[in-house]
């Protein structure tokens, strides 16, 4: 848009997007998944994934983790905005290519179709830690754990050996070596 | 044992020790218990609105007004709804409120119960926090919670969801913690370092130029002594946003007057052409900026702000200095003074040739108008009203359109608090309903609300409020009869298409005022116009004011939509040179 006539946020900046996973500590308290998710809505942000559970029973608190793009100015203000939630205690993000933080996703995967495909449904699998969660003469149930996109890519490749039903989750992440996030 | 009570009382226990005196509200189904309890506790005064949104834009006007919190008390389903306007204008303009509504019992949450609806999930983006209190143990905490929120940090709007059950049930009452922490959310985060790299760009700047807005003011009255003191020792000139007029005196030779979309050509060419801006407590808001592009290109700027998520979050500064302004404000004073005790005299010589260029922007003078002697124009009314009342410590509140930006541009303004307008959310219908909540905060002064007469009419039933409680507000109404900043609009980029902007059927307002059994004056001429505002004056009680204006004056001066800051219309003859054009026209 050169020579914008607009008072208002028409950059004529074009801005990289890049992936973030934020994750977020929260009181597990009712209502809490709604303020971190209505942020992202009502402020027009991203969520790609989104994984949430209670890692902490004696002191309820909640880890959230979002998979989320923008410009870093967006991200930036996804994080003070997320700061500001009284039952967030603290953020974290992380960029998808940082070497020093782990991220997984989970994967299941239902194969139906004759024992050859079922055998090269597990096959295709052998780089992600496959596991049989499930087997019948006609089908299997196979775990395995990933990043995004090798899961993205196993979800076509496993197409040609049946694949009739898929279920994942959202990106989680861990920092590599003996720090923790604080 | 310790006393038990029941979970009404505790809400009133609670405003008792975070030092209520009075609440705003409407009773309904859903807080009957409540107020039952009401006659019990003598400290604490009911101000019976006629509409919800009224008892919110009447907290917010007590709040802005004497610094403390409004209280809010509303009924579920409809109850809850009717706030929900003002709860947004309080979170966008940074007033603290703390709003109590009743639920439906809490077996019946979730059954589509009557007057049930799902309060906290509508107002949880229009508050800071809010809360659904499902256990009677956790109601005083949570009350106590909420006014902590409310006040501290940026302050903003709190909602505690109370149902109708929980206010029955019994416990102990649990006195608020003395210990001020907010999740470890503390709001000072700069260190010396940042006060002196402050402190070095204002001595290197041969252009500054001070930034203000509402931050100053939710600082506290000391924060504006300390900018008072700040803005003399330096010699640079100020301009304010619409929420920050009267933290620095209006008539001050060093205010360059409010800026932005309809600020003063002296203040927005100084933010386009400084080299040093310092932001205080003002959020780069769009109304401010212009085309954000070009926006202040050549200066290094400064944000000092409560809230960091305000930091470039629309225009990226060189120095983020996060903190509450008074504190912020006192350091820089502070080493001010240590470092560069001779900075005045050092920066005079400096500053010189920009002050030079001021007073050449400032003979523009922006803000003149073409008088008339048939017609009062709105402006004149304003100026009229303005020296009839400016000895007398007046608050001022508006409603949202022309009569607003003219109110703001020459009303001027001595003191902090004196001034309370919806800005963020720029709701029609404030004024009326604020200049109750001002009145109830200061019985003994002179509260005007300057309004349009479409916006009054959104919240006039609150003029019954005012003659309830002997609140002798006036209500100063510009009468165009016309929404006037839509019609403007329309003028200027919809080919004078003025669709739905007139209002064919407006009420007497006079007759209207004696309906009210409050006090009715018109003035048609600009002849009468001051004995008429005399007579205003001197009434004790409530005021309808009907100032039958020019019908077809607009706003100048006015950045177009799509234009930065030096690009402003001056007024009616410049206004054919720089039309607006493309993109400009989808704006608002």
């Amino acid at each position: 848009m050169p020579n914008s006539k607009s008072a208002y946020s028409f950059s004529n900046k074009k801005e990289k997007f890049d992936t973030h996973i934020i994750v977020v500590w929260v009181d597990n308290e009712a209502g809490v998944l709604a303020r971190v998710v209505g942020l992202f809505s009502g402020r027009g942000y991203n969520i790609e994934s989104l994984a949430v559970a209670q890692v902490d029973e004696k002191l309820k608190i909640s880890r959230i983790t979002i998979v989320t793009t923008g410009t870093p100015q967006v991200v930036n203000q996804i994080k003070l905005q997320l700061r500001k939630l009284v039952p967030v205690h603290k953020v974290a993000d992380f960029k998808r290519e940082d070497k020093a933080v782990i991220f997984k996703e989970m994967a299941l995967f239902k194969i139906v179709g004759p024992n050859n495909k079922l055998e090269g449904a597990m096959k295709a699998c052998k780089k992600y830690n496959p596991i049989l969660l499930d087997k019948t003469k006609k089908s299997n149930v196979i775990q395995i754990t990933a990043l995004r996109r090798e899961i993205d890519k196993m979800s076509k490749d496993l197409k040609k050996f049946g694949l009739v039903s898929v279920s994942r989750t959202g990106a989680v992440a861990m920092t590599r070596g003996a720090e923790i996030f604080k | 044992m310790s006393k038990l009570y029941s979970g009404a009382e505790i809400v009133f226990k609670c405003m008792e020790d975070q030092n209520v005196d009075h609440i705003f509200g409407y009773p309904g189904g859903a807080v009957l218990p409540i107020y039952d309890e009401l006659q019990n506790f003598k400290s604490i005064k009911h101000v019976l609105v006629r509409h919800e949104q009224g008892a919110g834009h009447a907290a917010e006007g007590y709040a802005r007004s004497s610094g403390k919190p409004g209280v809010i008390l509303v009924t579920s389903g409809p109850g809850a709804t009717n706030v929900v306007t003002a709860l947004t204008d309080a979170y966008m303009d940074s007033i603290p409120l703390v709003c109590i509504s009743g639920q439906v019992p809490t077996h019946l949450i979730g059954t589509d119960a009557f007057q049930e609806c799902d309060t906290t999930g509508i107002t949880r983006p229009c508050t800071k926090h809010n809360w659904l209190v499902k256990d009677i143990n956790d109601l005083a905490e949570t009350i106590h919670k909420a006014f902590e929120v409310a006040t501290t940090g940026r302050p903003g709007p709190v909602l505690v969801d109370i149902p109708k059950d929980i206010q029955f049930q019994k416990t102990k009452y649990k006195k608020p913690k003395k210990e001020n922490k907010l999740n470890g959310k503390s709001h000072n985060h700069f260190n010396q370092n940042s006060i002196d790299q402050l402190i070095d760009l204002m001595s290197k700047s041969s252009k500054p130029i001070f930034y203000t807005g509402g931050g100053v003011i939710n600082s506290g009255p000391k924060a504006s002594e300390l900018l008072r003191e700040l803005v003399y020792a330096t010699g640079f000139p100020i301009t304010s946003t619409l929420q920050g007029l009267g933290s620095f005196p209006g008539d001050d030779n060093q205010f360059l007057g409010m800026l932005g979309m309809h600020g003063t050509y002296e203040a927005n060419n100084a933010m386009h052409d400084c080299d040093l801006m310092i932001n205080i407590g003002a959020r780069f808001d769009d109304r401010i900026t212009g085309k954000i592009d070009e926006f202040s290109p050549n200066s290094k700027k400064v944000h000092i702000d409560i809230d960091p998520s305000s930091i470039n979050k629309n225009v990226k500064v060189d120095l983020a200095i996060v903190g509450d302004v008074k504190t912020v404000l006192s350091s820089t004073l502070k080493s001010l003074k240590q470092k560069k005790s001779k900075f005045l005299k050092s920066n005079k010589q400096k500053t010189s040739k920009w002050w030079e260029k001021i007073q050449k922007w400032r003979s523009v003078r922006s803000l003149d108008y073409i008088g008339s002697e048939e017609t009062i124009k709105p402006q004149y009314a304003i100026e009229r009203l303005y020296e009839l009342t400016k000895d007398k410590d007046s608050y001022i509140t508006t409603e949202v359109g022309q009569h607003q930006m003219w109110a703001a541009q020459h009303y001027k303004f001595n003191k902090p608090n004196r001034w309370m307008t919806s800005g963020g959310l720029g709701t029609m219908g404030y004024g009326l309903p604020a200049a109750v909540g001002v009145q109830v905060a200061h019985p003994k002064k002179l509260v005007i609300d300057i309004a349009g007469e479409a916006s009054v009419l959104m919240t006039i039933q609150e003029m019954s409020t005012a003659v309830q409680y002997n609140l002798p507000i006036k209500i100063f109404i510009l009468n165009n009869q016309y929404m006037g900043m839509v019609r403007q609009w329309q003028e200027l980029l919809h080919d004078k298409n003025y669709s739905e902007s007139y209002t064919a059927a407006l009420p007497d307002f006079v007759k209207l005022a004696e309906a009210y059994n409050c006090v009715g004056i018109r003035a048609k001429t600009p002849e009468e116009l001051d004995d008429k505002i005399i007579e205003m004056l001197n009434t004790d009680r409530p005021v309808i004011f009907d100032c039958m204006v020019d019908k077809v004056e607009n706003c100048f001066p006015m950045i177009p939509s799509g234009k930065p800051h030096n690009q402003m219309i001056l007024g009616p003859k410049d206004q054919e040179n720089k039309k607006i054009t493309g993109k400009g026209k989808s704006l608002v």
